[in-house]
């Protein structure tokens, strides 16, 4: 067993709206290792959300310790937390978060474009590349506003895989896409899992949480469920029954 | 990210909104515009003063009578009539630093010439008079010493008595009456055009020194001398030995003031350099102050701009911006909406410069330093406004952002 990736420890955070208090994390304390594939459910208000935002170092934690491989990140200012979120996580937002009246290639460009540590001789070829690992090798030159739900899914998912983060942390990738497409994103994600990706996932469907190997459930700010799922079920194989036996047209 | 880019964002940013750009940049187009043309136009002006004071004549010294002074009652300049063509005789037999010496005697009166007639000036000048005052006779001949020894009634008309006297003949050889005196005309000027303060200077009409003297005038005293120095190095020299020279003439003892005045052209051209300096100064605030304004306009519009842009900020800091490349993005963005309402108000305030100068008859001069100072000055206006806003884009917490609606 490796050493955690992550490791959370009392992790509060408090909202405040007026005069009442929400606690939308209240103590919550959590490990994950590297090449894990987590599924974090629960229902909403749970505080699932904003787990993702802290994990995701888009949020601070009201108190409580949170080390992201060994480095406590409430140590960081906003330069150094800027270039974790831009070399170590991917994150892939529910609403997909593309740039508007940009193109994918571009929007998929951008991160490399902000790494100040491993300037990347050609960014152009390295967003082909994780533009093509997705299956949207063909749709470079298309804005996010000709492109359908799946496939801005699949361009935002590109944008956080280009940097080769060692973790990407996903909040309800599959929310609106229909089951040809979740099928479709989640055998990327065990594919990329099966590659050595420590992959969390965000989701209040049940039938996600299946493909996972392990399963997180929030409720009201605490861990209600935390068990390894034995047997995973296999996205890739669910697509080829999906679509018949014509599985040669398969994403 | 690296400048080019930065570049590359903020002009998509700019044509995606152009009406938009555009008036924003209206502010700062108009006050470059405007120092433009100022500039462009106080100094043709300038530089037409120059030339015009070149072409009163090189090394030019003016002797006026100097002021009358009646028991500690005190006339104006002039009011003496201290000079006289002894003085003339004496600057011209014994001045070193003089190269030519002339006596001005104007008289002024009604001008007759067949069915025509026409009021004017008439100046008795020694023949150096063309060669201290640049003037050149375009049809003709000027008059000699000899003529003004004889007193001979001969006249050189400026262009403007000739067109006026003989609008549709060559008045060469013609006669014409000054104040009753025939004359017979033997030369026109060529065309002087107006002076910096207006006048015709070629409504005129030259006669022998002596000759308006006796003729025209009191008989006694001139009105000025002009003199040429013989060099622009021996200037303070000849200035020096004008005053000896007609102090000795004039007999003054020597605690008594001069009792007649030197004028150089420096001095004009001082007088004329701080006027259109004045000026210029004035209409450059004008302008700044509506460079400010552009300014405020950028601000605003930067800010309605981030606001507006609030979730792409999010998405940026997300994948890793740091504060520092949002900052570069939306200060670079002032800076270009900037330096192009500059670029434009550059090229507005040249046509403009150019459309008045010609209407009004002055000339526009391009100063490289003054546009280079403009757009200079227009980058920091861009980057000086764009602060606050880019700083409040910077400092924006990312998940905020990212849920702004």
């Amino acid at each position: 067993m490796s050493e955690a990736q992550i490791s959370l420890s009392h992790i509060c955070k408090v909202f405040s709206l007026g005069d009442v208090e929400v606690k939308a994390l209240d103590g919550l304390s959590l490990g994950i290792r590297q090449g894990e594939f987590v599924a974090i459910m629960g229902s909403s208000g749970s505080g699932k959300s904003t787990l993702m935002n802290i994990l995701g170092c888009l949020d601070t934690p009201t108190s409580g310790s949170y080390r992201f491989e060994s480095v406590p990140v409430e140590t960081l200012n906003r330069r150094q937390l800027a270039d974790l979120r831009n070399t170590k996580i991917g994150f892939v937002f529910q609403g997909f978060n593309l740039l508007a009246r940009t193109t994918a290639l571009e929007n998929v460009e951008l991160p490399l474009l902000y790494d100040r540590h491993r300037i990347v001789a050609n960014p152009q070829a390295r967003a082909i590349e994780a533009l093509q690992r997705v299956g949207l090798g063909d749709r470079l030159d298309h804005e996010p506003n000709q492109l359908s739900g799946g496939q801005q899914q699949r361009v935002a998912i590109a944008r956080a895989l280009v940097t080769n983060p060692p973790i990407i942390l996903a909040d309800e990738p599959t929310g609106n896409l229909d089951s040809r497409t979740t099928l479709d994103i989640l055998a990327l994600f065990q594919k990329l899992n099966r590659d050595g990706l420590t992959l969390v996932v965000v989701t209040h469907e049940t039938e996600v949480a299946k493909y996972a190997g392990r399963l997180i459930e929030l409720r009201d700010g605490v861990l209600l469920r935390d068990e390894i799922n034995r047997q995973p079920r296999d996205a890739q194989a669910d697509l080829a029954v999906l679509t018949g036996e014509v599985s040669d047209e398969a994403a | 990210m690296r400048l080019h880019k930065l570049i590359l964002v903020a002009l998509k940013s700019i044509a995606r909104n152009k009406m938009r750009s555009l008036l924003t940049m209206l502010g700062i187009i108009i006050g470059v515009a405007s120092v433009i043309t100022m500039v462009a136009l106080g100094e043709g002006s300038q530089k037409d003063i120059e030339g015009e004071v070149a072409s009163l004549g090189t090394n030019l010294l003016m002797v006026r009578p100097g002021s009358i002074d009646t028991g500690g009652v005190r006339g104006g300049a002039g009011s003496r009539a201290s000079l006289t063509m002894k003085d003339v005789a004496r600057l011209e037999k014994n001045a070193t630093q003089l190269r030519w010496v002339s006596a001005e005697v104007r008289a002024s009166g009604q001008v007759i010439a067949g069915n025509n007639n026409w009021n004017t000036t008439i100046t008795g000048v020694s023949p150096d008079y063309l060669a201290i005052r640049n003037y050149a006779i375009e049809s003709g001949t000027f008059f000699t010493a000899r003529d003004s020894k004889t007193r001979a009634k001969v006249a050189v008309l400026g262009k403007t008595v000739a067109d006026e006297l003989f609008p549709d003949s060559d008045p060469i050889g013609e006669r014409l009456r000054i104040r009753n005196v025939p004359f017979k005309v033997i030369g026109v000027m060529a065309e002087k055009g107006q002076s910096s303060t207006g006048n015709d200077q070629d409504d005129i009409i030259f006669a022998p020194d002596n000759t308006v003297l006796y003729r025209l005038s009191n008989g006694k005293t001139i009105h000025d001398i002009s003199a040429s120095a013989i060099s622009s190095e021996a200037m303070d020299a000849a200035k020096e030995e004008l005053t000896t020279l007609l102090r000795s003439e004039h007999r003054l003892a020597t605690d008594a003031e001069d009792d007649f005045i030197i004028r150089d052209q420096t001095e004009i051209v001082e007088m004329a350099t701080q006027v259109t300096g004045t000026l210029t100064l004035l209409l450059s605030s004008i302008a700044g102050v509506s460079l400010l304004v552009g300014g405020i306009g950028i601000m605003n519009i930067m800010l309605v701009s981030v606001t507006e842009r609030t979730r792409e900020i999010g998405i940026r800091l997300a994948i890793g911006a740091r504060p520092f490349d949002i900052l570069a993005q939306f200060l670079i963005e002032a800076a270009i909406l900037s330096l192009l309402g500059g670029a434009i108000g550059i090229f507005s305030g040249l046509s403009a410069a150019w459309g008045v100068g010609s209407l009004l008859g002055v000339s526009a001069v391009v100063n490289p330093a003054v546009v280079l100072t403009t757009v200079l000055f227009t980058g920091a206006v861009g980057v000086f406004f764009g602060f606050y806003p880019a700083r409040k884009a910077a400092n924006l917490n990312p998940i905020d952002a990212l849920r702004y609606e």
